[in-house]
């Protein structure tokens, strides 16, 4: 019976049927697509070097014209061509640092109640908040901030702190709401989601054997947080703090709603102040002058070397971190 | 053997739990108050004429954004077009042909670099490639900004989702006879679908509620974009000019737009999200 | 008529097949003297090495492959059993860091030139895996991509080839009315003969078994024995296996490797009763592996 069946089959298909040879037309189009890949890969190297390129030599002019100095110089004046960037790259630095001390400590937080403390139900919904909130662009954010939240600043947070530290002067001055502290405090606030998240994926990584051990000493969850976790997870976290640096100095719309855009350096923090991004977001359109322009985009070189330096230092630190891992972040 | 007390450890532990339930708290105020705030504000200027008509000069009523909510889908679908394609291949150039080799790892690197520049710094590329040259800003020069954004991010994921399908996959299309490329486009794509999905979404999600790239590129307009060879009205650069108006109707129509582009943001990455959970299961 | 072929395995004499010891050339000789007189073999290897990167996995294999028989090749994990088959449609050639030196001559032809046609070689020469891979799309168009890649058909033929392929497949009966669903919700058995389906259904000539059965149950394996049985006479089989038995059920001839050599090779019967090599022994003896 099977040979029957078998027979019938062989039969059917020995209604040969002759393969197309299409051998040299695939070889064709496999280099083509091999071809097509490796250039549109290419383009993402040609892209960065291209922007490296156009920036370096559309700010020429002021390269020549101010050389240096651009960076140390406090001035800001079209009207007389007096182009400095110390303000731009101290409102830059600072309103970074802000944002920095605020955001690192508080994602630590909560990447430790995200891991260790809720129950996973309680982690899995705050988890998408985070993640939400990291999803909200930063227009929107520079809406909240000059409505609602620089109000708010003005109100209920600057004057306390005037009260407290009002002996340092970097809390002296009006609260005025919009200046160096808020956009420092926004920035914080967009980070944050960043930091969490990959501080969250390090304290994952934590084997749990580890943990159980520590806690099978008798450690309470902050100790073995503390001891285990964070000292496994220190250079990953690290490497979270640089992404977050990353954003933070580059970060545009939310900056240049809340900042003041003010081209003094202040000792006060309540002052309105600028960064390299505001002063791009908020002059470039309207610079007519070529050396403005040209003051302008270099403004934006300097801008892309301090981003580029942060990104390839947390890159290669990350990258070095996954390995040890085991893994990549 | 000094047995220390365990009550001082059990308050710093306390505190410890305190605080970072706090924090956590926090985030989720923050986010809640922002979308609180935008829905609120937002829904107030929504109606029917901020949908149909053409922005008018303050103090006229009955001003609307459609000729912006228009060019930002085009230039969006502009970006999408040009952007996606390429991502799409310099993934796969990095997930089936530049695995270990020297030219895949440098471009790995890049396009990771590349996804932490800040995009007004995008912006300011295109500005002097395409808008100094021609001496007008134009719709194209926007789509130009925010398909350079979108190409390392769609190039990274794709390499990531092309990873996750197993070798045994190619190989036994290979082994069938498909050429290469069929192998990559007509099996591991299909079995990577959803990864691929998501990440374009999340790639269009990102690109959509960019201001900072569009501001010396698109700039803005207040006229219906006829031509992508002209300033283009988009939604971003409306907020950020109503915004800063002194003029409050402006201003609440700057609030509706807020909500328009939260909320596309918001439910493309959500879509994007869930189905990365399908993925990973 | 066809069955008749596997009630009479073709009397051929393989490469080194009555060599009790490959390291005696002498013996050697004489079997290869012998060969003429036998049907030629579908697929010879001729001091075939492999690397992987500066990793050496076979060692100087030479083999034949008897058409329309099925060759067993055992040896314990590792010993490159895999890589031995993966060589015979070029498949290793995914990856940049491997490479094959000697010759592997189907049909008269060395596959390993570079101006060989290697699509017309996979369609030659199909290929199993040990987990089952079904395509991300219909059994119906799994069966079908390989028919499109190298035959022009209609609607109707295509249809038609798919039907033979899965009822050659032994899956035909359970399949027939779920064309249209998804490859991968089949059970782990079903994905392997799909698979099998797919691979024969454009009609090679030689087809490749890495362990085929290793990740599904007992019963899905008696059943692709009893296919493989069917089938044989049609196709020249190469299988890899880590059982024994199977070996012993479904294979004609049987070749042992050990630490990328070919240990012995002979028809299954002597190998599995008599082997003349003391490796050969121990292994199928369970003494080591
Ligand atoms: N992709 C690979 N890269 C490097 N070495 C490999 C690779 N695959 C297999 N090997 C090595 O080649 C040898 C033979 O492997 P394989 O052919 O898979 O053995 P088997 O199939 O008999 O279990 C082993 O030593 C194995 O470690
Ligand atoms: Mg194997």
């Amino acid at each position: 019976m099977p040979g029957i069946y078998l027979f019938f089959m062989v039969q059917r298909v020995n209604k040969k049927i002759r393969p197309i040879k299409n051998q040299n037309i695939q070889k064709k189009a496999d280099r083509v697509f091999h071809w097509l890949t490796a250039l549109s890969a290419l383009l993402i190297l040609a892209l960065m070097i291209g922007i490296f390129w156009e920036l370096l030599s559309n700010s020429r002019l002021a390269i020549q014209k101010f050389g240096f100095k651009f960076l140390v110089s406090e001035v800001w004046n079209p009207v007389t061509q007096e182009f400095g960037a110390a303000s731009s790259i101290y409102g830059t630095l600072v309103s970074t640092a802000i944002a920095l001390l605020l955001a690192v400590p508080l994602s630590l937080a909560i990447a430790v109640f995200l891991v260790e403390l809720a129950p996973p139900a309680i982690s899995r919904l705050v988890g998408y908040a985070i993640e939400l909130l990291a999803a909200i662009p930063s227009i929107i954010f520079g809406m909240w901030g000059l409505f609602v939240f620089a109000p708010f600043m003005a109100e209920h947070i600057q004057p306390g702190l005037s009260k407290a530290l009002g002996f340092l002067p970097l809390f002296q001055g009006p609260p005025m709401g919009i200046g160096m502290l808020t956009a420092g405090v926004i920035l914080a606030l967009m980070i944050l989601p960043f930091i969490s998240a990959v501080a969250r994926d390090v304290f994952r990584m934590v084997p749990a054997v580890v943990k159980e051990s520590a806690y099978g000493l008798g450690s309470t969850t902050w100790e073995v947080t503390r001891k285990v976790t964070i000292s496994y997870g220190l250079r990953g976290l690290l490497g979270a703090a640089f992404l977050g640096l990353g954003r933070a100095i580059g970060e545009t719309m939310a900056v240049t709603f809340v900042i003041g855009n003010d081209h003094t350096i202040s000792k006060s923090l309540f002052s309105p102040a600028n960064s390299i991004a505001s002063t791009l977001a908020n002059e470039f359109a309207e610079a007519s002058e070529p050396l403005y322009l040209s003051a302008l985009v270099k403004l934006g070189l300097v801008l892309f070397a301090i981003t580029i330096l942060i990104q390839i230092i947390a890159q290669l630190w990350l990258k070095k971190i996954g390995q040890s891992f085991g893994g990549s972040l | 053997m000094i047995v220390r007390s365990a009550i001082p450890r059990k308050l710093v532990d306390f505190g410890v739990k305190v605080i970072s339930s706090l924090a956590a708290l926090l985030g989720i105020t923050i986010l809640a108050w922002i979308l609180y705030e935008v829905i609120k504000r937002g829904a107030a200027a929504l109606n029917w004429s901020f949908f149909i008509h053409l922005p008018t000069p303050p103090g006229l009523t009955g001003g609307g954004v459609a000729n912006a909510i228009l060019g930002t889908l085009i230039i969006t679908l502009l970006a999408t077009l040009a952007g996606v394609p390429t991502g799409l291949l310099a993934g796969i150039y990095l997930a089936e042909f530049g695995q270990h080799s020297r030219l895949g790892s440098l471009v790995r690197f890049t396009s990771n670099v590349m996804m932490g520049i800040p995009s007004i710094i995008v912006g300011l590329f295109i500005y002097t490639l395409l808008v100094l040259p021609k001496h007008h800003f134009s719709g194209y020069a926007g789509s130009a900004a925010l398909a350079v954004i979108m190409l390392p991010i769609v190039a990274r994921t794709t390499e990531d989702m092309l990873r996750l399908v197993p070798n045994a996959l190619r190989e036994s299309a290979l082994a069938l006879g498909a050429p290469r490329w069929k192998t990559t486009l007509q099996v591991v794509f299909r079995a990577a679908k959803t990864g691929l999905i998501t990440g374009v979404l999340l790639a269009i999600a990102r690109v959509s509620g960019e201001t900072a790239p569009l501001l010396f590129t698109a700039l803005n307009s207040p006229y219906w974009p006829t031509s992508l060879n002209r300033p283009t009205a988009n939604l971003t650069v409306t907020i950020f000019n109503y915004a800063m108006s002194p003029y409050t109707d402006w201003q609440e129509i700057a609030w509706g737009a807020s909500l328009l582009i939260m909320s596309a943001v918001l439910v493309l990455t959500v879509v994007a999200r869930v189905a990365l959970k399908e993925v990973k299961k | 008529m066809n069955a008749a072929v596997n009630d009479e395995p073709l009397k051929i004499l393989p490469y080194g097949a009555l060599s009790p010891n490959k390291k005696n050339p002498n013996s050697s000789t004489s079997c290869e003297a012998a060969a003429p007189a036998a049907i030629q073999p579908k697929i010879s290897t001729r001091n075939l090495s492999f690397y992987y990167g500066n990793h050496q996995a076979l060692i100087d294999n030479n083999l034949d492959i008897a058409p329309g028989n099925v060759t067993a090749i055992i040896g314990p994990s590792g010993c490159g059993k895999s890589t031995h088959i993966r060589v015979y449609n070029r498949i290793f050639e995914l990856y940049r860091d491997q490479r094959a030196t000697g010759e592997v001559i189907l049909d008269g032809e060395n596959i390993l030139s570079p101006s060989v046609d290697v699509i017309e070689l996979r369609r030659k020469v199909g290929m199993i895996f040990q987990k089952p891979t079904p395509f991300p799309m219909s059994i119906f168009e799994n069966v079908a991509y390989g028919l499109r890649l190298h035959y022009k058909l209609t609607k109707s033929e295509l249809a038609e080839r798919v039907e033979i392929a899965l009822k050659r497949a032994a899956l035909w009966e359970e399949v027939k009315d779920k064309l249209h669903r998804p490859g991968t919700a089949l059970s782990g058995g079903q994905q392997q003969r799909l698979c099998i389906a797919r691979a024969i259904a454009i009609e090679p000539e030689v087809l490749l078994m890495d362990e085929p059965t290793s990740a599904i149950d007992p019963v899905a394996t008696a059943k692709i024995e009893e296919l493989i049985e069917s089938i044989k006479s049609i196709y020249t089989i190469v299988i890899v296996t880590h059982n024994m038995q199977q070996a012993a059920r479904v294979s004609d001839f049987t070749a042992f490797f050990y630490e990328g050599k070919v240990v012995e090779f002979g028809p299954t019967s002597q190998i599995f009763t008599n082997p003349s090599n003391k490796q050969t022994e121990d292994y199928i003896t369970g003494r080591f592996g």
